[in-house]
């Protein structure tokens, strides 16, 4: 792959390894302003395994800067895996074994000195239920920064960060009660405030919709827009449509049968612009996908 | 029947296929079972209620609150009361707390968040699994050989802190047992959130599996708690003392390290004497220790109530 400018490339480095949390940000900004198709990940044929299961097989492609990158595909594809990857939270799986590179600004996120905490505080996760603590809406947003050694100002930050989400309004009456107390789609979106609260560089969403209604599936895809100027989204989905309407790069994943083993492996078949895929996709497989000839 | 089908209306012929004849005969046998068995166990617990609570009503109503405050006696039905039997299990009680709740909780969280699925682990919680079902006579025994004789120069022998000790033992495996279940039951989205906005494995602990399982440890341990007042067999091992109790305003210190007895001890030793003026002690002991009891799990009802989350 290419890699970034030098300029940009230290400075992340540097910041996986130790622990200095706050000034990231700054740096995050200038970041953002460099000229976009900008590599965020650049996955290099990389493989997971599950104890001896091969779960993902030589995946390797480029995710690009404010811009929403969709995975899609049918069940067992990997494609949850995949995102897992992004920000290792395939560590908390026992077994589980990444052979390959995940490079983020050309650091390799699997390199040793790489701690698993500071990768989560700059790529956050949305899951795919929304999963907002058992806290008071105010706390959930405040427990990230808090542990990152925020200083600034709290009650600002949780402004912001519901602001960003799209959720300000319907709560700001009600900061201290039960996140619980909310309905599935505002849950999800607290959950996309609590994200960007932490001022992450990359947002994944695994299958951010799947428990929603679609008018609240329509209000976070809203949202996904207004984020992606500032952030770079990756997204898992199931949702042919939703990947179509949301994203500018689709990555089509499929699960290829083993010869030695009946246990299935997840393969990326095709990576391109998502109106490529949709429209004019290269491989035979994806074009069955997308048309819903199987799947 | 299918030959007259003919004159019936559809509907008649539904209503005739849908109007079951047969009757559910061994379904009603069974419920009747059922609840024969419900009955059966009820009846033993109102027998027991209304034998004991019959034969201590007449103490409560004669001598009151002498009754709780009076010394321990083996010799004169008419002075022996419960008082130093109340405070022995209360002390007890406080150095179960001090010793298995920080332990067991402690095993519980280990066990449950920290240690790998290896073969080693497994078998440690199998073996945590089979002590929970240890007999307690067992423990006692357990008590004598280590508190009482290994540890006498810390424990000072048989003492209330020898007691207290060995109670503690026999309750631990039950303590790790359903503090690892309160644990397990912290749904794992709550802890993929945390490490999701950069928490470490501690700060996620900290700040959201302990909060989450906090209700279900303490209704455990709680639970677990009423088990260590109600033991009896391990206590006559360790030497509670069943006849004559000779310490009233001791110190701290003293009664740690002095001649102690338990609820349940005073009522074993008063079941065996022939007066009959102790059943009626004995049974009012029993109250006493039944109210214990189930303040204990009350206690333990209403904090579950109060903190219970619903995932």
């Amino acid at each position: 792959m290419k890699a970034m400018d030098a300029g940009t490339l230290t400075e992340p480095r540097e910041g996986l390894h130790a622990r200095p949390h706050i000034e990231v940000e700054v740096q995050q900004q200038s970041e953002r302003q460099l000229p976009s198709r900008d590599v965020v990940f650049s996955i290099r044929d990389l493989s997971v395994y599950y104890g001896g299961f091969k779960a993902v097989r030589n995946v390797s492609l480029d995710i690009f800067q404010n811009q929403i990158t969709a995975l899609i595909g049918p069940s067992g594809c990997g494609k949850t895996t995949m995102i897992r990857c992004l920000n290792r939270m395939n560590d908390l799986i026992e077994n589980a074994r990444v052979d390959g590179e995940v490079l983020y600004h050309g650091v390799n996120l699997y390199d040793k000195r790489v701690d698993a905490v500071e990768v989560r505080r700059r790529i956050g996760m949305v899951f795919q239920r929304p999963n907002p603590f058992p806290k008071s809406i105010y706390d959930n947003i405040t427990f990230g920064p808090k542990i990152a050694g925020f200083k600034g100002n709290m009650d600002e930050l949780v402004e912001q960060s519901l602001q960003k989400a799209a959720l300000w309004d319907e709560v700001k009456d009600r900061l201290k009660e039960s996140a619980w107390s909310l309905s599935g789609g505002q849950q999800q979106r607290l959950c996309i405030a609590r994200c960007v609260a932490v001022q992450p560089d990359v947002i994944l969403m695994d299958e951010p919709c799947s428990a929603l209604d679609p008018i609240a599936t329509a209000r976070v895809e809203d949202l996904m827009q207004d984020l992606k100027s500032e952030y770079s989204i990756v997204i898992v989905t199931h949702n042919m449509q939703q990947a179509a309407r949301v994203s500018e790069m689709t990555a089509f994943f499929t699960a290829e049968v083993q010869e030695d083993q009946d246990r299935r492996t997840g393969v990326l078949v095709e990576y391109d612009k998502t109106e490529q895929i949709f429209t004019n996709p290269s491989d035979e497989r994806t074009e069955n996908y997308v048309t819903g000839r199987f799947g | 029947m299918a030959s007259r089908a003919g004159s019936l209306t559809a509907s008649d012929l539904v209503a005739a296929s849908l109007h079951g004849r047969k009757r559910d005969i061994g379904g009603g046998i069974f419920q009747a079972l059922l609840i024969l068995a419900l009955f059966v166990s009820l009846l033993v617990l109102l027998v027991l209620l209304y034998d004991v609570i019959s034969g201590g009503i007449s103490v409560f109503s004669e001598r009151g609150a002498d009754f709780l405050r009076g010394r321990l006696s083996i010799v004169t039905a008419a002075t022996a009361g419960v008082g130093q039997g109340i405070f022995g299990t209360l002390l007890l009680t406080v150095i179960v707390v001090l010793v298995a709740f920080p332990l067991g909780i402690a095993a519980a969280i280990y066990l449950e968040e920290f240690a790998e699925d290896t073969r080693f682990n497994r078998f440690i919680n199998v073996n945590i699994r089979n002590l929970a079902g240890v007999p307690s006579i067992v423990y006692g025994l357990l008590g004598l050989a280590i508190f009482v004789k290994l540890l006498a120069e810390f424990t000072g022998g048989r003492t209330a802190l020898a007691g207290g000790l060995t109670l503690a033992v026999l309750v631990l495996p039950i303590v790790i047992i359903t503090s690892a279940e309160a644990l397990r039951a912290v749904p794992h989205s709550i802890r993929e959130a945390g490490y999701g906005v950069g928490a470490t494995r501690w700060e996620v602990i900290r700040s959201h599996v302990l909060p989450s399982a906090a209700p279900g440890i303490l209704t455990g341990t709680v639970l677990s708690l009423s088990r260590a007042i109600g033991e009896t067999a391990p206590l006559l091992l360790v030497g509670a003392v069943t006849g004559f109790l000779a310490s009233g305003g001791a110190s701290l210190y003293e009664q740690l390290y002095g001649g102690y007895t338990a609820l349940p001890v005073v009522i074993f030793r008063w079941a065996s004497l022939p007066s009959q003026d102790f059943r009626a002690l004995t049974s009012a002991a029993i109250i006493v220790l039944l109210a214990l009891t189930l303040t204990a799990n009350a206690l333990a009802i209403i904090l579950r109530n109060r903190y219970e989350r619903k995932w």
